[in-house]
This record gives structure tokens, sequence and C-alpha cells, in this order.
């Protein structure tokens, strides 16, 4: 398949292979965080992880949507469909999260609640269009990559006069996340998380490029590669973080310039500006309350906003207890470290959210990598747990 | 049936007609929809005789028996529809133990307001699926609900068969160091199905593989008696079906990913909707796990045969107490191929 079997060519990998266990420095870890769940998908369904020396190692991040949002927004959307009687459209994976009292709107759907699946946001225009006396509710969800097309929608309802349609609008910020990861007591004090390099976003970073990082590659010394989600980008990347790593650079690279450029996509940022702002604060699953990291609809746009409309409260829901979905979105644990990882949480029954996605590190392990996988190095060993 | 002893004057409306509470009645209308259109079309001399049952004689060896109800949408689609299909499926399953697909019998469950010419269209497709397969539908059954209680037609089909002495496929007969082949391209039917839905509108030539496999398994099995396991692997797809019959055996898996035939509009489709073929499903496939030293024979007969051209040997099984499918990338890393979890895509078959 052309443009694709060129970033999956087995004699580039393993040529690959060869300069990073050439150039990776024996007497030193790497330890290298892929933000987006995207990397976290490439690096096991193609074994990457395996054309690695042992002291390359991956740590998964926060970067999948669907994992970061907290149980109190899905119980949200659940009130929607039920109690307010709306037609909720949202994105596939989001269907099966567990919510509150082992609700998912997969559930409330074979209940009775009127909940579609959705590929774009254009589906739920032609769905209120096609529904003039029903209320149509878009559950947006998803990093800066999937911002742009809830603001087209919004943008395109107010043109039409599609009263009937709203968006409840979950947008986060990848920067504000990484930011908050480096903060952590976990990273900065305790040392308990190493994380030497990071792999930027992919798709995030053609909407925003590559400038936003710059901040803190420089404040926190910690060298940032853009990197594509192709398995050869990752190991094109990896090599250019280790080679930062040993001459003790911290720059921003892009190793994705064929998609990402330093300012990246204007038109989809000014037209993200005109319809969405910064909320002071935004639960993430993992990260808790991290400020300025999340977008809403602007007063201009407020009756599109199915916050305002529906009267949604702000709900704060804890975990189920036992899982380690906040610790593994943070790097600090590892899947198998988790008890209930393959014993009452796997991707027929997820308990938390990083085994719902296909883009979560837990369902990731579990369908590509389990029992392959090490658990975390005992703390007793020289080595910090990563 | 002749002029004469014509039962009822005035013919169905075919063309414009639609299938009414009484078609399912039990009375004249349903004997009229029933003549016209299912004896019309499945037409033999068992069903002729117009009994609650067929009775016939079957050669020595083990009676084999299977039933498959068939749901799909939409019921037309790109190199098929729901008539063939339900044909095709259920003499797949009676075929893959090795035993001769001899009769069907097919039951109709019809909704109220689907239209005549829809019904005979599938009828006339599921007529000729069984001409061609050798294998008559002998006894059937019709029943109608109302309009929003069932989605136009669903179609459960039986089938018997008989296996020939000395033939002994099991799913949980696969040893370590047996070969594992396949007869062709993987996740052709899935990808079409998935091109002809509504929500998802996609162009693409790609055809379901839609076919009845039985001719190619005699074959297989006419050079091999020692075939140890054979499957179709439908909904779930070729990772699906590995596990299950890795489970069934208690034995491990090794695929190697460079030597599973996909076709290139299979993958495009696939990358661009986030599905993985191996779990795309089939409906003329088959996966055959034999002894190492029947392989390359096996091989050769099904490349021979027109629904076996691409056949290829995909890997290997192994000894594994955890019963794990592994595979080796085409990148060169290796990972396992689990179980399908939640569900693709509902409805394909």
């Amino acid at each position: 398949m052309k443009y694709v079997d060129e970033f999956r060519s087995h004699d580039l990998a393993q040529k690959l292979s060869k300069d990073i266990r050439r150039e990776a420095n024996p007497d030193r870890h790497y330890n290298l965080m892929e933000f987006c769940g995207g990397h976290t998908h490439a690096i096991f369904r193609y074994g990457v992880q395996n054309l690695m020396p042992p002291n390359v190692r991956f740590v998964h991040g926060p970067g999948c949507p669907v994992c970061v949002l907290p149980i109190g927004r899905i119980d949200n959307a659940i009130e929607l469909a039920q109690k307010h009687d709306v037609i909720l459209c949202s994105y596939g994976d989001l269907l099966r999260v567990p919510a509150s009292g082992r609700k998912s709107l997969l559930k409330v759907s074979a209940e009775g609640a009127d909940v579609r699946m959705v590929y774009s946001t254009q589906d739920v225009l032609k769905i209120a269009r096609e529904n003039p006396d029903r209320e149509v509710v878009f559950f947006a969800i998803g990093f800066e990559t999937t911002t742009p097309p809830s603001a087209v929608a919004i943008k395109q309802a107010e043109a039409e006069g599609l009263k009937n349609f709203s968006v409840f609008c979950n947008h986060v910020l990848t920067p504000a996340a990484i930011q908050n990861i480096l903060e952590s007591p976990e990273v900065r004090e305790i040392g308990s998380v190493l994380i030497d390099g990071f792999f930027g976003p992919s798709h995030v970073s053609s909407i925003i490029g590559s400038q936003p990082y710059e901040f803190f590659a420089e404040e926190y010394q910690r060298p940032v590669v853009i990197a594509g989600f192709e398995p050869l980008d990752v190991m094109q990347s990896t090599l250019m973080l280790i080679r930062q790593l040993n001459q003790g650079r911290h720059e921003v690279e892009n190793e994705y310039t064929r998609v990402v450029s330093r300012e990246g996509n204007r038109k989809a940022q000014s037209l993200v500006a005109e319809v969405l702002e910064l909320r002071r604060s935004f639960e993430w699953r993992g990260l808790g309350l991290v400020p300025y990291s999340a977008l809403q609809i602007k007063k201009t746009f407020a009756e599109f906003d199915a916050e305002k409309r529906f009267d949604i409260p702000e709900s704060r829901v804890f975990d189920v207890k036992g899982c380690e979905c906040p610790r593994i979105l943070r790097g600090v644990k590892r899947p198998t470290d988790c008890k209930l990882f393959g014993t009452v949480c796997t991707p027929e029954n997820p308990m938390g959210s990083c085994m719902v996605s296909s883009e979560g590190a837990c369902a990731a392990y579990w369908s590509y990598g389990r029992f392959s996988q090490p658990k975390s190095q005992p703390k007793t060993e020289q080595e910090p747990v990563v | 049936m002749s002029a004469d002893m014509k039962r009822f004057p005035v013919g169905l409306n075919i063309s414009d007609g639609v299938v009414d509470m009484s078609h399912g009645s039990g009375g004249r209308a349903m004997a009229q929809l029933i003549d016209e259109i299912f004896v019309r079309q499945f037409d033999n001399d068992l069903l002729r005789q117009a009994n609650d049952q067929a009775a016939f004689d079957v050669p020595p060896g083990r009676m084999v028996m299977s039933t498959d109800g068939h749901v799909i949408s939409p019921l037309f689609f790109p190199g098929g529809d729901i008539g063939s299909l339900a044909v095709h499926g259920t003499v797949n399953d009676v075929a893959m133990s090795g035993a001769i697909p001899l009769y069907l019998s097919a039951g109709f469950i019809l909704e109220e307001g689907f239209p005549l010419a829809d019904l005979e269209r599938i009828v006339i497709s599921m007529g000729q699926a069984a001409v061609a397969a050798g294998v008559p539908v002998v006894t059937g059954d019709t029943k109608v609900v109302e309009r929003g209680k069932g989605d136009g037609v669903f179609i459960t089909t039986t089938g018997v068969g008989v296996v020939p002495e000395g033939i002994n496929i099991s799913g949980d007969l696969a040893r370590p160091g047996d070969a594992i082949l396949v007869n062709g391209t993987m996740g052709d039917h899935g990808v079409a199905i998935m091109s002809s839905r509504e929500n998802l509108e996609f162009e693409t030539s790609i055809e379901s593989d839609s076919a009845a496999l039985h001719t190619l398994i005699a074959d297989m099995v006419s050079v091999a008696p020692e075939i140890h396991c054979l499957r179709d692997p439908t909904r779930g797809g070729l990772a699906t079906t590995l596990n299950e019959l890795a489970q069934q055996s208690s034995v491990g898996m090794k695929l190697m990913e460079s030597a599973i035939p996909v076709r290139p509009a299979v993958r495009a489709a696939c990358e661009l909707l986030g599905l993985d073929p191996l779990y795309v499903a089939n409906e003329g496939k088959l996966i055959c796990i034999c002894p190492q030293q029947d392989a390359q024979r096996i091989l050769e007969v099904m490349q021979a045969h027109p629904l076996g051209e691409e056949a290829a040997i995909i890997g290997e099984v192994t000894e594994d107490q955890h019963g794990f499918v592994q595979m080796e990338t085409s990148f060169g890393g290796s990972r396992v191929v689990d179980w399908l979890v939640g569900e693709q895509l509902p409805r394909i078959c």
C-alpha cells in the first residue's frame, strides 16, 4: 500500500534497530514517554519494544482521549441521554467506557436511551437535521486534533439555524498535560518516575505545530521529538531522542516533517479560537484538576453549549477501588502492576478507562503483549521504577 | 405445476406487493407465497412432496448437522446477498467436518411490509446457490412478524451431511508442529459489507468472498485424509478463529504476518477505518491445520482449485500452555494476536 508500506519496512526497521543499539550508551537508561495513545498502539502492534536494547524503554503517557476523561463527565452524558431524552452522539470508543454504577453509554443504550455512534461531526449535524423535534447532543472529546471539527460543526449549526444541536465540550490540551506530568511530585521530587525525553504527538502537532513544546523542553530540560504514528517514525524518533540525550541537548526536534510545521495549522487554530476558549481548570483522569488544560464554548456560541442548555452538574467521582489507571496514565505504574489487570479487568469487561480504547496502555498490553511484558522492577534494585 | 391444476387464479403481485400478516397465517395466502416464490425457486422432488418434513436415505458414515441464522444488514451487498450467504454459510459449516453436505432446510422470518420483489430476488439467489453447490433446500418454514419487529428478512438454514469413513477432523486435534494454511485473502467479506453500509459509504471494488467450500475441501481431503482441523474464519476473522482452535486443542500458534494474504484494497479500507484485517469476517475462506508433511501437498491442491488460488501456509502450531496465538510482524517485531474484543461491526452475516 503506497504511503503506508514505506513506513513499515522490515529492512529499515532492522537497520534502525542496529543504529539504536550501537548509539545507546549501555551505562545509562533511556526512559522515553510517548504521550499519545497512537504511539502506544504502534509500539505494541508492530512489536517495536522487541527491537530495542533493554535500556531503552517506553513509558506510556496519558494521551488517550478516552482514558483521561473523568467518570463524572461520562455520568453527565448518561444523564443527558436518560433524563433529558436527547439523541446523544459519540465516537465509538467512548461507548464502552465504564461510568458510575457499572453503567456505560452502551449499557444505557441497550436499556432504551438513544445513543448513536458517529464517525464525524458531520454525521451529528445530519442527525440533527433529520430529527428537528429532538435535541441532539454531540459528546465532544479529544485533544487538539478533534477540536477543529467540533468548532466547524458549531459554526455550521449557527449558519443553518439548527436550534436542536448542541455540544457537550470535553476537549483537552496536550501541552498543559505534559507540563502537569513534569511538575508532578513523582517526577520532580520523589524521582520515582524517570522521564528522560518525550515523543511529541503527531496529529495534535499538525494542528498546534511544534512551537508550543519549546517552552517546556527548555524549562524542564527534556528533549522532545515530534514523531509520526507509523512504527518507523517511532524508531527514527527514538534514535533522535537518544542522540539528543547523549549530546546533553534538550530541544524540540521534528521527525514528522511530512505533516508538522513549527506554526501548525493556522486556519484550524483561528477557527478554534473563534468558537472555544480556555477553561480555568478541568479534571483529568489520572492527573486530577489541571489548570487551563481544556476548552469550553465561548459565550457568543452559548446557545450550542450543552452544559448551558441542560444545566449539567459538576460531579467528581472516584475511580474503582484498586484501579491503577491514574498511576498508569502518569507513567508511575505499568498495566501489569495493577491487581485488577487481567483478573477482573479485561477488554471485555473493563473496570478502568485504560482497558477500553485500543490506544489505552492496559488494552494494548492485554491485546498485544501480556506475558511478554515485565512488571515494574522492584524498588530495591538500583534502577528506579518506571 | 400445470395450468389446469392452478390453485391460485390470480398470481402474487411480486413487482409491487409486500409481505403482509396473512402470508404467515397458515391460510391460502401463505400457501400461495410458498408455491409461487419458494417452491418455484428451490424446486426439487423432496420439496414438491409438500410435507412438513423431508425424508431421505443417507449413505454410510457419520452424520453431521449444523445450523446458522442469518441477519445481515444490508440484505444485498457487493458479491452476494442474504440468500446466497445463507446457503454458503451452512454448507461450509457442514463441510468443515470433512463431510459431504447433502441437504438444507430454510426458515424465513419476514417482516410485514417487506417487498415481495426483494424476497423473490433473495430466494432466486438462494436457489441458484443451492443448485451450484448441489445441496438442495428440501424443507422450510415461513413466519411473518409485525412491522418493526424484524428487519426485512432473517433466514435460518440447517444442513446435514455425511463424513466418509476414515476422516476425523475436529477443532481439538491441532498438534505442535502442524502447519496452518488458509485458502486465500482475509477480510474481503467484512470490508464489502462495510462499504455498503449507509453511514460509511466509501467506494471500493472489493466483493464479498461468500462461497461454498465443500468441493475445495473434498479435493483437500482426497490427497490428505489426515487433516487435523478445518474451520471457516467468519465473525471475528482469522485471529479469533485461530484463538478458538488454539484453546480447543490446548496449543499455541505462531503466524508470519507477511505470509497472510490480504488484498491491498482491504488493507487500505482497514487502515482508514482503524480495523485490523485479521479480525474482519470472511464467508468463503477456511483455515486448515495439518501435519507438516502434508502441508505442501494440500497447498498445491488448494491452489489448483478456483477457490484456493491464493492459498498460503501462514504459520505453525506450537506448544504453549497459555494457548497464545503469536505473530511475527512484517515489521520484524512480534506480538500476541488476541480474541476479538466487543464487536468490530454488527450484523455482518
